[in-house]
């Protein structure tokens, strides 16, 4: 299966913070409406994309939930101040440090502004010191027409970069197209694609969705950290671009199912494909929410490594996207052979075949 | 009791992964229940029907966890030495010194970056590694995201028993006991034994959905006020099993404590009322879960927990055990 890169590069330009995904959704709705079995959105605005199953050995067949969030990190307006400039707050988490001196846009519209910066000339004592939001402000040039509550989101576009991808918001944006990509056919399972919202302030579409769906196994997919420059510490890189799909198992809000992990990790050796684990202990996505609905839901996160995200501009390596692609494909076909209702214990270190 | 005990306390089960003590809980309460049920995320549930009828019976739920902590490698470097992250909260001031033991029998000691006597405390987790002699990072006989747990032989002495993993086997093994022993009851009895407490009360929260109780009832440990300079706190070893009143995260409904405290008195139980500063249980869940429930948890009073070596007093369980028993035979109101 081909991956569309126009539609990763229309969904990372979109704009959408949590509770405004809109543009997002859009995108969605409308590459899938012309394949999907059924389609619908809630009332928080999670987007259902339905794939019946096609070809199982299990009865009733695994229904199988894999989830992508549409919303990225960035702003909300507070106010307008006197002289024009904006006062802001962080929706998600926003890391002060890189805010001064960027480019943003505001509001549907996307009117430009800049994240004020005093002059490196002027600053005397507190060179070194890093402004918390609530002292920052956005300078529009004056720009009319800007409301509280507003959205303002980084001003960058999708570009190749060397042998990467540049572009904003590719967490969750690559999820969505791996995801979008999954749907373009049937599964020996059935699968409920849901795009959902407000993953980066509580992962409170997912919520709802895991409720509504009531799936036996979940699988998310996530752009997660990759901190895999050189450092002066022998330390873990949390994931590595260029390294293939990177595994969850224990994270902030979930201890991932280790049947399903190993279910990963198996079919990853099957086909040559290649896979790291995530550094335990660091981050938190959908599953959190999902793994606890109802009588609960086994789940996996399988994440594509980005650099620098939650910032302007994240970088992912196009093979890892081709690979989860192909992990996940794969995967389906696997679960639509198995019960995980009747699974016991298994490895996620298999020893490698004997030759 | 104390074989059982000392069979639970050294089962491998951190947060995640309590198969063996799950297939162990199974055999010993098999004869014991009606039905019994792995649900999705792991966790044992059992069912025995009323054997009277129901009029005054109501559906119960009684909790204890399986799950245990541990420290989770998160990094090998090139050296051979590990880092890790904790599997629920293992105090970092019991690390540094003290042994623990992956599922396939490897063991390790934690180690400090810089001078040999730390310099900051409690200890930065960061700043601790795991040795487990290896000589190169191909070395090392485990991978990322294998879990250690502390291990050491339960022992006897006097009335007191010392072990790891007090916290929950000893509400297992007051459970399993439970089972084994009941006779008669006008409820519809549930009993769980619950996975990734440790993680957040997780797998407690499924199953209250499954179960849909009218009342919960956790059981589980309980630090105590009764060792030097103790911050304030009623509850002591010895002195029978705690009743809760509250809690971090639960209120105890009335009702329940009640229950337990007519019941004890009725059958002359010593017991201790718990006002508890610190942690929660798997009440706290199973209270809030679908419509809520009436809940409660019964404590066995236990020293030094989410340490490598915990204490308890042998007859606060066997009190516990006849407590619960004497309560599954009244009514609750």
């Amino acid at each position: 299966m081909a991956f569309d890169r126009r539609l990763l590069e229309a969904l990372s330009n979109a704009r959408g913070i949590p509770g405004q995904e809109d543009a997002v959704r859009s995108l969605l709705q409308e590459a899938l409406a012309p394949v999907a079995d059924a389609l619908h959105t809630d009332s928080l605005g999670n987007l259902f994309v339905h794939r019946t199953a096609e070809g199982q050995t299990v009865d009733p067949p695994l229904r199988v939930m894999i989830a992508a969030h549409m919303d990225e990190v960035g702003g909300m307006v507070l106010k307008v101040n006197e002289d024009g400039t904006v006062k802001f707050r962080n929706v998600g988490g926003l890391d002060p440090r890189i805010l001064p001196g960027k480019r943003v846009r505001i509001g549907p519209q996307g009117i430009p502004g800049v994240v004020l910066v005093r002059p490196i000339h002027l600053e005397r004592k507190d060179r070194d010191r890093v402004p918390p939001i609530q002292e920052l402000v956005i300078d529009t040039g004056g720009a009319q027409g800007i409301r509280p509550g507003d959205m303002i989101t980084f001003d960058t576009r999708f570009e190749p970069l060397g042998s990467l991808w540049k572009g904003k918001a590719f967490d969750d944006r690559v999820g969505c197209a791996v995801l979008a990509a999954l749907l373009q056919r049937r599964y020996p399972c059935e699968v409920v694609g849901v795009f959902t919202v407000q993953e980066e302030i509580g992962l409170r579409g997912a919520r709802v969705a895991a409720y509504t769906v009531a799936p036996h196994v979940a699988l998310v997919l996530e752009g997660t950290i990759a901190d895999d420059l050189p450092k002066d510490r022998d330390a873990s890189p949390v994931t590595q671009v260029g390294r293939g799909p990177a595994l969850s198992l224990m994270d902030r809000s979930a201890s991932l199912d280790r049947r399903l992990v190993a279910l990963l990790v198996e079919t990853a050796r099957a086909h040559g494909i290649p896979y790291q684990f995530k550094e335990p202990g660091r981050g938190g996505t959908d599953a959190g929410a999902i793994h606890l609905a109802r009588e609960g839901v086994p789940s996996a996160v399988v994440s594509v490594p980005c650099r620098y995200i939650h910032a302007p501009a994240s970088l992912l390596h196009p093979q890892d996207v081709a690979h989860t692609l192909a992990l996940m494909t794969k995967a389906l076909e696997r679960l639509g052979q198995e019960d995980p209702r009747r699974w016991r214990t298994r490895s996620i270190h298999p020893q490698p075949p004997s030759e | 009791m104390k074989r059982l005990i000392q069979e639970l306390c050294n089962l491998y089960g951190p947060s995640g992964q309590e198969e063996a003590v799950r297939d162990y809980i199974a055999e010993q309460i098999r004869p014991h229940v009606d039905e019994m049920r792995v649900d999705p995320l792991g966790n044992l549930v059992a069912r025995r029907a009323p054997t009277r009828p129901q009029g005054q019976g109501r559906r119960l739920l009684l909790a204890a966890h399986m799950d245990e902590i541990g420290v989770m490698v998160t990094h090998v470097d090139e050296k051979g030495f590990l880092r890790f992250t904790g599997v629920g909260f293992p105090l970092r001031t019991t690390l540094l010194g003290s042994r623990v033991v992956f599922s396939n029998g490897v063991h390790g000691t934690f180690g400090l970056e810089g001078k040999p006597l730390p310099t900051e405390s409690p200890v930065p987790l960061e700043k601790l590694f795991l040795d487990v002699g290896a000589t190169s990072r191909e070395d090392v006989p485990v991978e990322v995201g294998d879990v250690a747990v502390f291990r050491s032989p339960v022992v006897e002495q006097g009335r007191r028993i010392l072990g790891p993993s007090f916290d929950d086997r000893l509400g297992c093994a007051v459970l399993i006991q439970v089972l084994q022993r009941l006779q008669e009851t006008p409820h519809e009895l549930y009993v769980a034994f619950t996975v990734q407490e440790e993680l957040g009360l997780r797998g407690a929260t499924t199953a209250a959905y499954s179960v849909a109780p009218e009342v919960a009832l956790a059981v589980d440990i309980t630090l105590t006020g009764d060792y030097p300079e103790a911050e304030p706190m009623a509850v002591g070893l010895g002195k029978g099993p705690a009743i809760k009143v509250k809690d971090r995260r639960m209120v105890a409904h009335p009702q329940v404590r009640r229950w337990l405290v007519r019941s004890a008195e009725a059958a002359s139980i010593p017991y201790q009322m718990e006002v508890l500063d610190y942690g929660s249980t798997d009440a706290a869940a199973m209270q809030i879960g679908r419509e809520g429930a009436l809940a409660g948890a019964l404590s066995i009073p236990c020293r030094y927990a989410h340490a490598p070596t915990q204490m308890a007093d042998l007859e606060d369980l066997e009190h516990g055990v006849a407590l619960l028993l004497a309560g599954l035979q009244a009514e609750i109101a």
